[in-house]
């Protein structure tokens, strides 16, 4: 079942990064992220994976909607051109990523996880974000301000 | 917590970051690599929550998960309309043609 939705997710990314159009793309994106979310709720993490499917199924595909209908895309021809191009420029990075893989594989690579206090086991994501992590809150909501000064200014119209 | 998780989930997790990193480096479109910058969040949002459910620590993954997702909308946002104000500045989302700066 893991497997299943993680090779899902995979071809979901992929589909998203070699499609020509842009709007396939976006609904490509947005497919992985609903495969992210139910991955996320395998893994006992239901709160995180309410939060990706609003904010990234939803919200970041209508940010991209948006984006692609307020800009002109380029033609079939232009596609087509630029990825003949990319092909023959980047032909090298499968061969890159199989020797990283090989590498890492042979590092043997600690990976101790350290079990949590019973304390720490019974702590709720609630509690962990509001009493334990308010910086992380506290730049969460500077980021937001800055989102939302930034549009204001970048969509202002002129005088 | 299974142990024997961990080479599927991060086999598949460097998948991702290595196909979001592929997406943003080979792409002149800027919409594009916005969506290549979305693929490698989303390989760290899993890895993140990956290595939450592995060490018992799930609140506090899940609490980074979710500022991770807060981060990312927020710069998707400016950088969208960032792509619609050069696209309305240049009347092109292609980053060869970006030569307004160049000394």
């Amino acid at each position: 079942m893991n497997l299943m939705l993680l090779t899902a997710m995979l071809l979901a990314a992929l589909w998203a990064v070699f499609t020509r159009t842009l709007l396939k793309s976006a609904i490509a994106l947005a497919l992985a992220s609903v495969l992210l979310t139910v991955i996320m709720f395998q893994l006992k993490s239901p709160l995180a994976a309410v939060f990706e499917l609003s904010v990234c199924a939803g919200l970041i595909t209508v940010v991209f909607v948006s984006t692609i209908s307020l800009t002109q895309p380029q033609s079939d021809a232009q596609v087509l051109a630029h990825a003949g191009q990319r092909l023959r420029r980047y032909w090298f990075l499968p061969v890159l990523l199989a020797l990283v893989v090989v590498g890492l594989d042979c590092a043997h690579l600690p990976l101790d996880f350290t079990p949590p206090t019973p304390e720490e086991a019974g702590l709720d994501v609630r509690n962990v974000l509001w009493n334990m992590r308010p910086t992380d809150l506290l730049g969460q909501v500077i980021i937001i301000l800055a989102g939302v000064f930034g549009v204001v200014v970048l969509f202002k119209e002129k005088a | 917590m299974d142990p024997s998780l961990f080479p599927l989930f991060g086999l598949f997790t460097v998948l991702l970051l290595v196909t979001g990193l592929y997406c943003v480096v080979a792409t002149r479109n800027f919409i594009r690599l916005l969506i290549g910058l979305e693929i490698v969040t989303k390989g760290v949002t899993l890895l993140i929550i990956l290595g939450g459910y592995l060490s018992g620590h799930m609140a506090l993954a899940q609490a980074l998960a979710i500022t991770l997702i807060v981060i990312e909308v927020v710069v998707i946002a400016i950088a969208a309309g960032i792509v619609i104000a050069i696209y309305r500045k240049n009347g092109s989302l292609d980053a060869n043609l970006m030569k307004n700066l160049k000394g």
